[in-house]
């Protein structure tokens, strides 16, 4: 499976484009440009909407909805003068579970919410409500950590990529936000409206133009400059853009056009849409760490999760850079060897990869916990966590090689634990692999070398 | 007929694990209890109230934040179920309260005679924010009150701690001013923390208070000092180093209730009563009274 992201938006909160376009030519603009990014989505394959709302803050990590349906009638707490908007929305909740375990596997604080009566922010309400108002393809919400930074929010859109690809999604994903969010204080009339200031407005042109050029990552690395300059410090920071940038693979070659750009309330309000076929003209100039795993501060209470579900191993055999042989094929997104092997080989049309087990590159963290601490005295541990975690770094090497989980042909399942882990390990397999259809053998083995309870051997189609 | 009068001023911060640990049975999720230091400090308040007749609660909440101007809920009937988009986990409540639309009028005309924005919100499907829902809760169980629900407005935001508290003076001298002439005896509540700097994790269960404690020294120490000068009438004082706590301690009295109520009581020398201090993911919270009923003309 191949999932991608097929195309980006970047759209405004305000409820004026729903509720009252026709009073201002500005707002109508903002509407039609809504309307036609509308039918942009329903021209292309996309099955699934995912929207990262700058209205959404959170405090613990972040959170996705995964009610199936969730319905209520949203006033806004400024603009509630305008109008109710009803709204009924239809999530994917498999994907948006699948995303914070993924979330979970990177290292984040994440959860899932699912409450008769939340209430969805206003602009994932107004975004849906015009992009997709009879519910054709399914969205997935995700809120904003007030106080994450751009690695957290990189590896947010990483987590939320490993989940596109493996379900094999066609993905639109959207910022709801201004560009810049100064509004006026005081109420206005309709024709009144107009940018804050003459800074705001070039600010917000500049924004544009590189957005027009398919630099999106270019604005991410501006991200915080644009913040200081024409941002009014509100619950949330200018975190959009890196959250997007990330979901597009921090591209500047980016196709990107502005559909509207106009005023709501002062505030700067632009529809724009970036296809991912390329310009040919951005070069990428990155120069912040491109993060796969959260190791932040922000676990405080680590104790809650670092004993029970990811573990980094204190001890175990040396592990090895992985060997550059000749066909061989390593990636750093997968653990380090515990050997001199390469991750895989190519030979012919096939690839044939060395052990894969549940570790995870960087922090050498085991998903699902270890089975043993390092006296030797055994663990609780998730061995679903581990068999996805494994198929997880398999993908992630025969990705490397060019080829994909859905070309796996034979596969050779070590288990620590048959009695107790069987049963797991299957489950997992059903949702994974046992949907592509290799062969399979499953042996039970005494230990592995290091505190893992599973691993799997594998031959694949290059 | 005679004036209108502040019973007594009320700090009552609004974290909704306090109604989740409670169990209402307006509150849909289920606690083994916890934050008991401060649960028993709002019974403390309520039995310094218990016998004070008073006719409205008039609450502001930094959790209906409002942009442009200051919002006053103008319908007379609220009733829905409010969800914390944050601890949905902990806080779906359902409510049914009424609203005293002739004084939150009343405040809304004085402060707009005053030069301030502002504006009544009367969309009848608006949800009242758990702020207040939570804050109303713990003073007032009962709910046999009706409140003025007053917005949060963002000043802050837009320019600096300082014209925040200028605008959040005036509108408590048109708050205290609205009261008076409306005869009525009212109770005023700032529903906010103090320090409020939060941890990003959870414990399971919420309520487990082995793990609970205040995020750092230096927000222990803000909250002292504050609760201090709480203690000793220092009303101006607290005004003067609010700058510098709101942005060393990322303190919730940043929403300008605090200094709101400070101005409708006259910035008082009076001392407040300290009913409870507790910590709540990190972040710090005080009970406080100031009552002004005993003050005297």
């Amino acid at each position: 499976m191949t999932g991608e992201i097929v195309k980006s938006l970047i759209v405004p909160a305000h409820p004026h484009p729903v509720l009252c376009p026709e009073k201002n030519e500005g707002w109508q603009r903002v509407r039609d440009a809504y309307d036609e990014a509308r039918r942009q989505i329903e021209a292309s394959d996309a099955d699934l909407i995912i929207v990262y709302s700058t209205l959404w803050p959170s405090v613990i990590g972040h959170q996705i909805q995964a009610d199936p349906n969730p319905e209520w009638v949203m006033v806004d707490a400024d603009f509630h003068d305008l109008g109710s908007i009803h709204y009924s929305l239809k999530i994917d909740t498999e994907f948006a579970k699948a995303w914070n375990q993924a979330n979970i596997k990177r290292g984040l604080e994440s959860r899932t919410v699912s409450y008769h009566g939340f209430p969805v922010d206003v602009g994932s309400v107004v975004a849906l409500e015009l992009l997709n108002p009879d519910n054709r393809i399914p969205a997935v919400i995700c809120s904003t950590n007030v106080y994450s930074n751009r690695a957290e929010t990189t590896v947010l859109a990483k987590g939320c990529l490993d989940v596109v690809k493996a379900q094999g999604k066609k993905a639109v994903a959207v910022s709801v936000m201004s560009l810049s969010n100064r509004m006026f204080t005081e109420p206005i009339e309709p024709h009144e409206d107009r940018i804050h200031s003459l800074k705001d407005d070039e600010w917000n042109r500049k924004i544009l133009e590189f957005l027009t050029e398919g630099r999106l990552e270019d604005v991410g690395q501006l991200s915080r400059t644009i913040h200081d300059q024409i941002r009014v410090k509100k619950v949330v920071a200018f975190k959009p853009m890196w959250w997007l940038s990330a979901m597009n693979d921090n591209r500047n070659d980016l196709t990107g056009k502005v559909l509207a750009y106009e005023p709501i309330h002062g505030a700067g309000a632009a529809v724009v849409v970036l296809d991912p076929e390329s310009n040919g003209t951005g070069d990428k100039e990155y120069d912040e760490d491109d993060v796969d795993f959260y190791g932040g501060d922000r676990n405080v209470l680590e104790s809650e999760r670092g004993d029970e579900t990811e573990s980094p191993i204190n001890s175990g055999p040396e592990l090895y850079d992985p060997v550059e042989g000749v066909n061989a094929v390593n990636t750093n997104k997968a653990p380090k060897p515990v050997g001199a092997y390469p991750h895989a080989r190519r030979e012919g049309d096939l690839i044939y990869l060395s052990g894969v087990g549940p570790r995870q590159p960087g922090d050498n963290s085991i998903p699902g916990g270890p089975i043993k601490d390092s006296n030797g005295q055994p663990l609780n541990y998730d061995i679903k966590a581990q068999t996805r975690a494994v198929v997880d770094n398999i993908a992630r090497i025969l990705e490397e090689a060019g080829s994909s989980l859905d070309k796996v042909i034979d596969v050779t399942s070590f288990l620590v634990d048959m009695d107790r882990d069987f049963s797991g390990y299957n489950e997992v397999w059903a949702e994974t692999l046992g949907k592509v259809g290799p062969t399979r053998t499953t042996l039970a083995i005494r230990a592995l070398p290091t505190p893992i309870a599973v691993e799997m051997k594998v031959i694949a189609k290059a | 007929m005679a004036k209108g009068g502040i019973v007594a001023g009320c700090l009552a911060p609004h974290p909704p694990h306090l109604v989740y640990a409670e169990n209402p049975e307006q509150n849909e999720p289920v606690s083994e209890g916890g934050w008991e230091q401060l649960r028993w400090g709002y019974e403390r308040l309520r039995e310094s109230l218990k016998d004070v007749d008073y006719d409205v609660i008039v609450i502001l909440s930094p959790h209906w934040q409002t942009y442009v101007g200051t919002h006053f809920i103008g319908v007379e009937k609220c009733s829905s179920k409010s969800v914390d988009p944050v601890f949905p986990n902990l806080f779906r409540f359902n409510y049914d309260l009424s609203i005293d639309v002739e004084l939150a009028k009343a405040i809304h005309d004085q402060a707009e005679s005053e030069g301030m924005s502002v504006k009544m919100m009367t969309n009848p499907d608006f949800r009242v924010d758990y702020g207040t829902i939570v804050s109303c809760h713990m003073v007032r169980p009962e709910w046999d009150k009706p409140i003025v629900s007053i917005s949060s407005n963002r000043s802050l935001s837009y320019y600096s701690v300082e014209v925040m508290q200028e605008m959040m003076i005036e509108l408590g001298k048109s708050t205290a001013k609205a009261i008076e002439e409306s005869g009525k005896k009212c109770l005023l509540i700032a529903s906010n923390s103090l320090s409020h700097r939060h941890f990003v994790t959870e414990t399971n269960p919420p309520e487990d208070m082995s793990k609970e404690h205040i995020t750092s020294h230096a927000m222990h120490l803000w909250d002292m000092r504050m609760i201090e000068m709480m203690r000793e009438g220092k009303s101006q004082q607290i005004i003067n180093e609010m700058p510098e706590f709101c942005e060393q301690a990322i303190a919730e009295t940043d929403g300008g209730a605090l200094t709101w109520l400070l101005s409708a009581m006259g910035v008082p020398n009076e001392p407040a009563i300290l009913h409870g201090y507790g910590t709540i993911i990190g972040t710090g919270n005080a009970i406080m009274e100031w009552p002004c009923r005993n003050w005297g003309a």
